[in-house]
């Protein structure tokens, strides 16, 4: 009796065990070794062949401190995300309430504002170089219109990380929309028509009812915008590689200069694990504290 | 002089579907149900009635106003959907309150009509729920207590029953009419349930593809069906239909019956010869379904239980004075029952509730 009984409970172990292990290999493979291997690396200097690594405890991390490029990359991603994401996600959502309203030629417009999300970031970056090019660029040659002279805006440390944000949110803007877009449609007609008799002005009915219903789509999307703002680097190889002196340089840019351009896979790893913490931490409040503070149905 | 006026309105989507030519009055403090199968234009109705949607032709006048171009936030009316259309994010009070902070009504007022509206509705207890905390039927009430709170003296109602089991449709119905009493309101009511437009309201609009079938009160839209699609669609169960030459009439007459009225015979012993296809036990009486071939849908009631089987074949009287005479090509009824006292002062067996249709003068002309 107790053999049959079991055998069926190994039996159900075994089959909970094979439905979970993909996605347990997968991950171990490509998340959780390759965390933990970085935050060894880190503790660890770098080794060459006379000089085999050894424990060095937070001298990696000492060193950084130390470094002005580190602070100067920090401050540079700190201002990029200040700028990208509330621009980002302020168009987005007001061209989702555009392309949501009853206007003619409604899904072209929504075809046209996700076309740069399609878009590889590399080509969209090289879309964009066309665009910066000092003097036969187009916004030199719309500005030399109104009589501007010829501005290099990649090649200044005033502009070129600003022209790295205006090209971020242009990319960005259109794909945020399509969640706003989705979650604009699940709002049922009838609130609008019931504010409506109640006398509510557009304005109103917008900033009482879908904003507040939108706070959950915009809680995701700040989460991505987040992550995607330490994340998203491709246009940087080709419009900038992070100059001129260092402006336009990003984190995950610079980490991947010490790794993969200076071989200094110990720097690289204890900038990671740096970014790893940041991100865990705003993961973490968003889900803890802003999450009972928004409404889901 | 009345408070609600259409004239010919018209609605329609490339020229089908919708609502054509519509004229209708309605005098103050009434309780008007507009009664039809779904897709016959009566949500489409309401709808032109509020503003939330806009009449191709026609005039729609309230309060001796013509609003027929202006926006339903202007016509001074409260509305009750079928989905309730609850804010989802707001509490209870919010919820009842958002069109008075809206209209930037002081707090103190807000407060007081707030607490007067819930008790009304039996909400008291239940502000700071969100709508997803609540039942069906409290759901219902909050709507209810939405469109109360404005003090607006039309409200329109979109078969507000309609996703209620049928125990709390009961009291909520009576919940709607109280409150329609108490605050003096025009109501119009949408509804596909002619038990709830029979029991509730003083005059019934029955339509049929976009257009009136017959208006009138409860009681003539039972007694005197203006068609065969109003004989079948009021009452439950509905009127049978016979044909004429079963029962020596000529050819394109059609004659209507109430169950109610048709008694049993002998086989062989009636007007007609009927097989009993199925029984119904009610409780108070049994209804017995009749298989005629020139028939359709003909029932008798009978008190108590019966000692019939199915199968068995049994004859029916249909009484004289009680017959209905439609045009079987034009459905239009060309004959009332008899004059016979007697008959006419039955009570209605008002559906399910029990309730009397209010006698009422025909207040409600049609002029199509």
């Amino acid at each position: 009796m107790t053999d049959a009984f079991t055998l069926e409970r190994r039996r159900r172990a075994l089959h909970g065990w094979l439905l979970l292990s993909p996605a347990l290999i997968m991950l171990a493979t490509f998340a959780f070794y390759p965390s933990l291997a970085t935050v060894i690396t880190s503790l660890w200097s770098r080794g060459t062949r006379r000089n085999p690594a050894e424990f060095i405890g937070l001298e990696n991390y000492r060193y950084l401190f130390d470094d002005p490029t580190f602070w100067q990359v920090v401050s540079n991603n700190l201002f990029y995300a200040a700028v990208t994401i509330p621009v980002s996600m302020a168009l987005a959502l007001v061209m989702a309430l555009w392309a949501n309203a009853r206007i003619p030629a409604r899904s072209f417009i929504r075809t046209a504002y996700f076309t740069p999300t399609v878009l590889p970031m590399i080509a969209a970056a090289n879309l964009w170089l066309f665009f910066y090019t000092p003097s036969f660029g187009i916004l030199n040659q719309i500005g030399a219109l109104f009589g501007a002279g010829p501005v290099n805006w990649l090649g200044q440390p005033d502009t070129a990380l600003w022209a790295i944000c205006v090209m971020t949110i242009w990319k960005e803007a259109g794909f945020f929309m399509v969640f706003y877009l989705a979650a604009l449609q699940t709002i049922p007609p009838d609130l609008q028509e019931a504010a409506e008799i109640e006398g509510a002005s557009r304005w109103t009915y917008t900033r009482r009812i879908v904003l507040p219903l939108l706070m959950p789509t915009t809680l995701f999307i700040l989460v991505n915008a987040m992550i995607n703002s330490v994340k998203l680097i491709d246009h940087l190889f080709i419009l900038t590689k992070g100059g001129p002196s260092d402006s336009s340089k990003l984190i995950l840019y610079y980490i991947w200069e010490n790794a993969f351009a200076f071989f200094d896979r110990p720097s690289a790893a204890a900038m990671t694990v740096l970014v790893l913490l940041l991100l865990g931490a705003l993961a973490a409040f968003q889900f803890l504290v802003l999450d009972r503070r928004v409404h889901y149905r | 002089m009345s408070f609600l006026t259409l004239d010919g309105v018209t609605r329609q989507w490339k020229g089908q579907g919708g609502v054509q030519g519509i004229s209708l009055a309605l005098p103050r403090g009434e309780f008007l149900s507009i009664l039809g199968p779904s897709g016959c234009g009566k949500s489409t109705l309401l709808r032109l009635i509020a503003g939330l949607e806009q009449p191709q032709a026609g005039r729609i006048v309230i309060d001796g106003r013509d609003v027929t171009a202006l926006p339903a936030s202007a016509r001074n009316l409260s509305m009750v959907f079928q989905s309730y259309a609850l804010f989802p994010h707001l509490s209870v009070a919010e919820n009842v309150i958002f069109g008075l902070k809206v209209r930037r009504v002081g707090r103190a007022e807000r407060e007081q009509r707030l607490a007067e509206v819930l008790t009304m509705t039996g909400l008291d207890g239940l502000e700071r729920r969100k709508p997803s905390e609540l039942s069906g039927g409290q759901r219902q009430r909050v709507a209810l207590a939405r469109a109360a709170v404005a003090e607006r003296p039309l409200c329109l109602m979109d078969e507000p029953l309609s996703n209620l089991d049928a125990r709390l449709r009961h009291s909520v119905r009576r919940d709607i009419r109280d409150l329609a009493r108490k605050l003096g309101l025009t109501v119009v009511y949408v509804t596909h349930d002619q038990g709830e437009a029979m029991s509730l309201s003083n005059t019934v609009v029955l339509m049929q593809d976009g257009r009136v079938e017959q208006v009138g009160t409860p009681s003539d839209l039972y007694s005197r069906p203006a068609t065969t699609f109003a004989a079948q669609f009021i009452g439950e169960p509905p009127m049978s239909l016979i044909e004429g030459p079963a029962l020596g009439y000529p050819d394109e007459v059609t004659v209507g019956i109430r169950p109610e009225n048709v008694r049993l015979a002998a086989a062989g012993g009636g007007d007609l010869d009927t097989v009993v296809a199925d029984i119904e036990f009610l409780g108070g009486d049994t209804r017995l379904e009749l298989d005629q071939s020139a028939a359709r849908g003909l029932a008798v009631m009978l008190p108590g239980a019966a000692h019939i089987g199915i199968g068995e074949t049994v004859g029916v009287t249909i009484p004289e004075e009680n017959r209905l005479l439609f045009n079987s090509v034009t459905g239009k009824l060309e004959k009332e029952p008899q004059q016979n006292p007697k008959a006419r002062n039955r009570q209605i067996p008002a559906p399910e509730d029990g309730q009397k249709a209010p006698p009422s003068p025909k207040t409600v002309k049609e002029d199509l």
